[in-house]
């Protein structure tokens, strides 16, 4: 493993996203969601940066603010030192083909009213490929490089499985011949057979394009799979429960089951502080107090952590 | 890292695309098994086979059934009787020699009355739901989709300033009419153009947020709802020249609610969908993705409410012709023979039934398969096979 590159094809600097959570006749705000709250990151080009989290902890969200799907309340993102957080639908545009994203649900992703070529061709057409004829054929070759038949392209996504559904959805982020593709969980609803040709063609994908990936799971198993670099909640205490947690394939690797207890904290007014304060098995009166820097540990391993800072 | 790079395209499982069964023939297996939207089809299709044909058979200048033609002497016939060749002249013999329904009290064939009104009451239905289906899918999708932007203080004075050109268009004489006009529309458009480019350079106040646009609507849609719409519909008819149009204009512009709702909620959902966000990620416009990924997909309920609505404008018709508010005579619809025939219950009964049987028979066999289609379309039901 290498130190971070230089070459950062990504950055998010100081990122929150805050949902109003109104109440009552009026729908005055109660309080609010802390969906993102303070979520520095930078991705590097060609490689892959995993993201990990518990459901609901803003994983998503962080998705759609670093595509400029949703505004953020605050902080900002750079898409190659250019700050992109505040440009409009008509500035935007040359940003959007170099960043796609795919999703985690292969029934929700695809237009079910759409065929499969249809759906990769609505990229092809954003980029301004106007011949007909030459759209099928690249729909075809798309198709074939995401393991699928070209006579796919005349078939509805019902006909299709989740797998199969899944490389219709990678074929269209390729569509617009993307830089950087944000990957949402997109083998959690996946067989685990299927998971791993999936994350090979995402991996060989990525090697023949010079894609890089900002990879998000829930499955450190997954994300350790496919990333050089692993954000946050890493090389914690935390995380060395959750990894502690996971199935071992390997029967000779000893791990010594440290189970999780306590309460996912609710991000409806969470508590300041480090986001583990319920479940750490280390906590301390510091971990209730303040934020905690982000610091770089054991080369790419980024950790908000007073234990790995202190150490 | 090398045990990765094998098999990245070809898998088995990408191979494996399981048989092709049209969304038409499944759509048709559903509608086998339900009894009543079956027959509520066959009869719809009857229906319109009968409008259709009834249209080219009692107009141009000599129609093989001529519905206005009075034969005094052969007035009040039952259903079935021959025509009397003794007392007709030549040109008054019905074609077939028989009149099928009878006749009414000026002697006029029901038969062709009724292929006659059948045609309007087709063409009302559709029209009026057709009117009704696109200002509900256009107002309904502009709350779902674009629901939360602002109406400002500047939007609402562009619109007055519109309304206000359309007033003088409407009112003020020759040279003045045109300046007025002029005036209003340049004014509106320098409010939205500047309001566009540099909302700087207006007073602050312009920029101020009155509504959003789907309260706008919402609240459009629930004072529309609040009146009963059979009495609207009767209020906005007295006060306009009776004639076929304005009855289906009046009966759609009265019955879009329904439809608007159904496709903001549609909207409102299909905007979260993941689809919608790969589109929007791709840079496609809204224009298509409104209407090539949300439009297709919001329109099941839609035409659920539209052949419902069908029956309800069918009604609504001949309810209108049969206080006398509808279709102008000579005309036939089904609601002025039933009106007509009302007087002769007891001499000539048929009058009365025919035409009600006609109306019942067809509105339920639309309720039945607007039903029946809601089934169909129900993509939870459709899982299940
Ligand atoms: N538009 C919104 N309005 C209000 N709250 C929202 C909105 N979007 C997300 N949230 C809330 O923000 C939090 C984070 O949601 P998000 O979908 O980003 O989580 P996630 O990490 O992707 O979860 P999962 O692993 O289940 O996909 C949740 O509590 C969610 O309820
Ligand atoms: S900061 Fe404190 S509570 Fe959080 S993971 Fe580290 S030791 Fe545990
Ligand atoms: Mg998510």
């Amino acid at each position: 493993m290498t130190t971070l590159a230089n070459n950062i094809i990504l950055r998010g600097q100081g990122l929150r996203r805050y949902f109003p959570v109104r109440r009552g006749f009026l729908q005055r705000v109660m309080g609010w969601i802390k969906a993102v709250d303070g979520v520095d990151l930078k991705i590097p080009a060609a490689r892959t940066l995993g993201l990990v989290g518990e459901s609901g902890c803003g994983k998503s969200t962080l998705a759609r603010l670093i595509l400029k799907l949703d505004e953020p309340n605050e902080g900002t993102i750079l898409y190659r030192d250019r700050d992109i957080t505040h440009l409009s639908r008509e500035e935007m545009k040359p940003y959007r083909r170099k960043m796609q994203i795919i999703f985690q649900d292969p029934y929700g992703s695809l237009n079910p009213r759409m065929t499969a070529g249809h759906t990769i061709e609505e990229g092809l057409r954003t980029i301004g490929l106007k011949d007909r004829d030459q759209r099928r054929r690249r729909v075809a070759e798309l198709l074939e490089k995401v393991g699928m038949p070209a006579w796919a392209a005349d078939r509805y996504p019902h006909e299709f499985s989740g797998g199969q559904r899944q490389r219709v959805g990678i074929a269209r982020a390729l569509s617009v011949e993307p830089e950087l593709i944000i990957c949402d969980e997109p083998v959690s609803a996946l067989d685990v057979s299927i998971q791993a040709q999936i994350l090979n063609l995402l991996r060989g994908l990525q090697r023949d394009l010079g894609l890089s990936y900002l990879f998000i799971s829930h499955d450190l198993n997954v994300v350790e799979y496919m990333s050089e670099v692993v954000y946050d909640k890493h090389l914690n205490p935390y995380s060395d429960a959750l990894f502690a947690s996971m199935p071992v394939p390997d029967p000779a690797v000893k791990r010594i089951w440290q189970p999780l207890a306590g309460d996912v904290p609710s991000p409806f007014n969470p508590p300041p502080g480090c986001k583990f304060q319920n479940r750490c098995p280390l906590v301390e009166d510091r971990c209730r107090a303040a934020e905690i820097p982000l610091y770089q540990a054991n080369g790419d391993h980024l950790v908000r952590c007073w234990k790995v800072l202190g150490r | 890292m090398s045990h990765a790079d094998r098999n990245i395209t070809g898998t088995p499982e990408a191979l494996a695309v399981p048989a092709r069964r049209a969304r038409l023939q499944e759509s048709w297996i559903l509608l086998r098994r339900n009894r009543l939207a079956l027959a509520g089809m066959v009869i719809f299709l009857l229906f319109f086979a009968v409008a259709v044909a009834g249209m080219f058979l009692t107009t141009g200048t000599s129609p093989a059934l001529d519905p206005n033609l009075v034969r005094l002497q052969e007035k009040l016939r039952p259903p079935l009787s021959r025509a009397n060749l003794n007392s007709l002249r030549p040109e008054e013999v019905p074609k077939s020699g028989v009149y099928l329904l009878g006749t009414d009290e000026l002697g006029r064939d029901v038969f062709a009355r009724m292929l006659q009104g059948a045609w309007v009451s087709l063409t009302v239905g559709f029209v009026a739901v057709g009117i009704a289906v696109v200002i509900g899918v256009v107002l309904g999708g502009l709350a779902g989709y674009f629901g939360r932007g602002p109406i400002t203080v500047a939007g609402v004075l562009a619109v007055l300033l519109l309304g206000g050109a359309a007033v003088a268009a409407g009112t003020l004489p020759g040279s003045l009419r045109v300046l007025g006009v002029v005036v209003a529309v340049a004014l509106a458009g320098v409010l939205v153009l500047l309001r566009r480019r540099r909302p700087g350079g207006l007073p602050s106040f312009l920029g101020l947020q009155i509504l959003t646009v789907d309260m706008l609507i919402t609240g459009l849609i629930d004072i529309m709802l609040c009146f009963p719409s059979f009495f609207l519909i009767l209020t906005v008819v007295a006060l306009l020249p009776a004639s076929i149009y304005n009855i289906m204009v009046v009966i759609g512009i009265t019955s879009w609610m329904g439809a608007a709702r159904f496709v903001r909620a549609e909207f409102l959902s299909l905007r979260e969908q993941d689809f919608v966000t790969a589109a929007t990620a791709l840079g496609v416009s809204d224009l298509r993705i409104i209407f090539r990924h949300m439009v297709p997909n919001a329109m099941a309920p839609v035409l659920v409410s539209a052949t419902i609505g069908i029956a309800g404008a069918i009604l609504a018709e001949a309810g209108l012709s049969f206080l006398g508010f509808g279709v102008p005579p000579p005309h036939a619809t089904w609601g002025n023979i039933l009106s007509d025939g009302k007087n002769y219950l007891f001499d000539a009964p048929w009058l009365t039934y025919i035409p009600g049987c006609a109306i019942l028979v067809v509105v339920l066999s639309f309720n039945l398969f607007g039903e029946g289609l809601r089934d169909i379309l129900n993509p939870k039901l459709r899982e299940r096979h």
